[in-house]
């Protein structure tokens, strides 16, 4: 065997602490990380293939997919860019439950990150701690979808259905008591000397290689980059709610994690404000050519059960044109690009995961640090494969 | 969100045969010849003013039967300005210089388009197919690649022999 000065070792893609499947191929000196090659597409499922033979209906159920930690939210990305391209307007209670949710939806998925990640760095009670209270918000989410984790609950125009009787009394409930929780994880970890010790400083990125790599999300927060979809290009009526954009300084995993850990706390003031300011009103948009009837409608109605069936059999056919809408989903920008060719299937679905992205500064990120470093950056990128690999 | 329009203007001044074309419903955007991709580009992110330093998203459409086929879409933001803009350029099986020196964002997404799509990034540092593996035959987005796979009903055998 030729002498090597350096050692290459596989990480993955067996690995507990690459979530999913993720091979990274390092190159080592010693301890010290030479270079790495992230590997992916071990989930690829060719879902932008899939969309171009399904009509605009059965394309939803794919989005849940890519990021199922955060179900509503790759929902919502892909109704906007489709509403954008039919040209519906959004009736204002249905605007306000999709920030509902999609701020729910956050909060879980921040809940997962801060529990796992604190099991990678060896804090296992977090993780205890961390997953009660996500059940909690899932429960909550899973009364007004039927689904915890694929909801499919927010539609073309508006949502499927009414939200059920008690679910803001929940939802209510939910976050007068998640502001504690989170305090007790700040006192679990936050001034924690091995936490600090594990996260201070480790795998940093500066603001100007953040932004070269298209990283969005937490990860460009923490690095100091005032950059948010939320507030930058406001959707679904998010103009209306006071939250701030909370900010890093180095941009290291420390920062990272206080970052995720103030955004929990924003996403509690929007729900709150949702739920006092939601005004009464229709949940779907007036447009009968997109938007199918209501189901009891359809139990008398012979014309709504027509419109009913040709919706679900045929699907519908927006206008030719391209649409982009982005949305802040909880790992960053998640953007959907359609192009229509007037027919009832998507001509061509792009989609930009905020992942896939984020994974492309790793190599930058750990170069020059220990491998244990690797598991903490990797963590700290919040990555989920089935975005990744689409 | 500011009106992009000026930051086209601004942009068209800077290189020759820069089309603008509307796009309903989507925003307008400039339409900018093979050749001249890497100079647009390169005064989009360094130009003072236009300073669009983010590249958000690229990617390709295939429309086949068109010539050239590819269309490769670009969509810049300014993370300072919050404007935001989209370049879009055509290109055959020939391919197009490559960007990922400009925004290194652009190397792996350089390698999804040459993966799905079969179209190569000269110069690029790295390209190699990024989904799937080096053996793989085709281009999966591309129009002609058939839904299901050529032996999909045939039994997979796995012979240990000529491993």
């Amino acid at each position: 065997m030729a002498e090597s000065k350096y050692m290459t070792i596989n990480m993955g893609p067996q690995h507990p602490a690459t979530h999913g499947v993720l091979r990274v191929v390092l190159e080592l000196d010693g301890e010290t990380i030479i270079s790495s090659t992230p590997d992916i597409g071990y989930l690829h499922r060719g879902i932008e293939k899939i969309f171009e033979n399904r009509t605009y209906w059965q394309g939803e159920p794919l989005t849940d997919r890519l990021d199922y930690t955060s179900g509503h939210s790759n929902n919502l990305a892909y109704c906007l860019a489709v509403e954008k391209l039919i040209g519906v307007e959004i009736p204002k209670r249905a605007q306000y439950i999709r920030v509902m949710l999609s701020e729910l939806q956050r909060i879980a998925a921040h809940l997962l990150w801060v529990s796992t990640h604190a099991l990678d760095m060896g804090a296992m009670t977090v993780l205890f701690y961390g997953f009660r209270e996500r059940e909690s918000c899932l429960k909550v989410l899973e009364t007004v979808a039927g689904a915890r984790l694929m909801p499919d609950y927010i539609r073309f125009g508006g949502l499927r259905e009414e939200l059920p009787e008690d679910f803001l009394k929940e939802a209510r409930a939910f976050i007068e008591e998640l502001p504690g929780r989170i305090d007790e994880y700040e006192t679990l970890l936050t001034e924690n000397v091995i936490w600090k010790g594990r996260l201070k400083g480790v795998c940093p990125l500066s603001p100007e290689d953040a932004i070269g790599f298209g990283v969005t999300g937490p990860m460009l927060r923490a690095s100091g980059v005032n950059y948010d979809v939320r507030k930058a290009y406001p959707y679904s009526s998010y103009e209306d709610f006071d939250f701030e954009i909370p900010l890093g300084t180095v941009g290291d995993v420390y920062d990272r994690y206080l970052v995720r850990l103030q955004e929990m706390r924003q996403s509690i003031r929007i729900v709150a404000q949702t739920i006092e300011k939601l005004p009464e009103g229709p949940i779907k948009a007036d447009a009968p050519a997109y938007v199918p009837p209501e189901k009891e409608d359809v139990a008398h109605d012979m014309a709504a059960l027509i419109r009913h069936f040709k919706l679900m059999t045929d699907g519908f056919r927006p206008p030719k044109g391209e649409a982009y809408a982005s949305i802040e989903s909880s790992k960053g920008e998640l953007g959907f690009f359609i192009v229509s060719d007037g027919t009832d299937k998507p001509y061509r679905v792009r989609i930009r995961p905020p992942s896939f992205l984020n994974l492309g500064s790793i190599s930058k990120m750990i170069e020059g640090s220990l491998v244990a470093d690797v598991v903490a950056a990797i963590g700290s990128a919040d990555i989920v494969l089935g975005e990744i690999d689409k | 969100m500011s009106d992009n329009g000026e930051y086209l203007k601004i942009l068209s001044g800077k290189e020759a045969g820069i089309k603008i074309v509307p796009a309903p419903p989507g925003e307008p955007c400039a339409v900018v010849g093979r050749d001249s991709i890497r100079q647009v580009l390169d005064h989009c992110r360094y130009d003072r003013d236009l300073g669009f330093n983010m590249l958000v998203d690229m990617f390709a459409v295939d429309y086949m039967g068109e010539e050239p086929r590819y269309e490769i879409v670009y969509i810049l933001r300014s993370t300072k300005t919050n404007a935001r803009i989209a370049v879009k350029t055509r290109t055959g099986e020939e391919g197009i210089e490559t960007i990922s020196d400009i925004w290194p964002a652009a190397n792996f997404l350089e390698r999804e388009i040459y993966d799905m799509f079969g179209v190569p990034f000269a110069n690029h540092p790295d390209l190699r197919r990024i989904y799937n593996p080096d053996d793989f035959e085709g281009h999966p987005l591309r129009k002609e690649f058939p839904l299901e796979g050529k032996d999909f009903d045939k039994p997979f055998v796995v012979d240990l022999e000529n491993e």
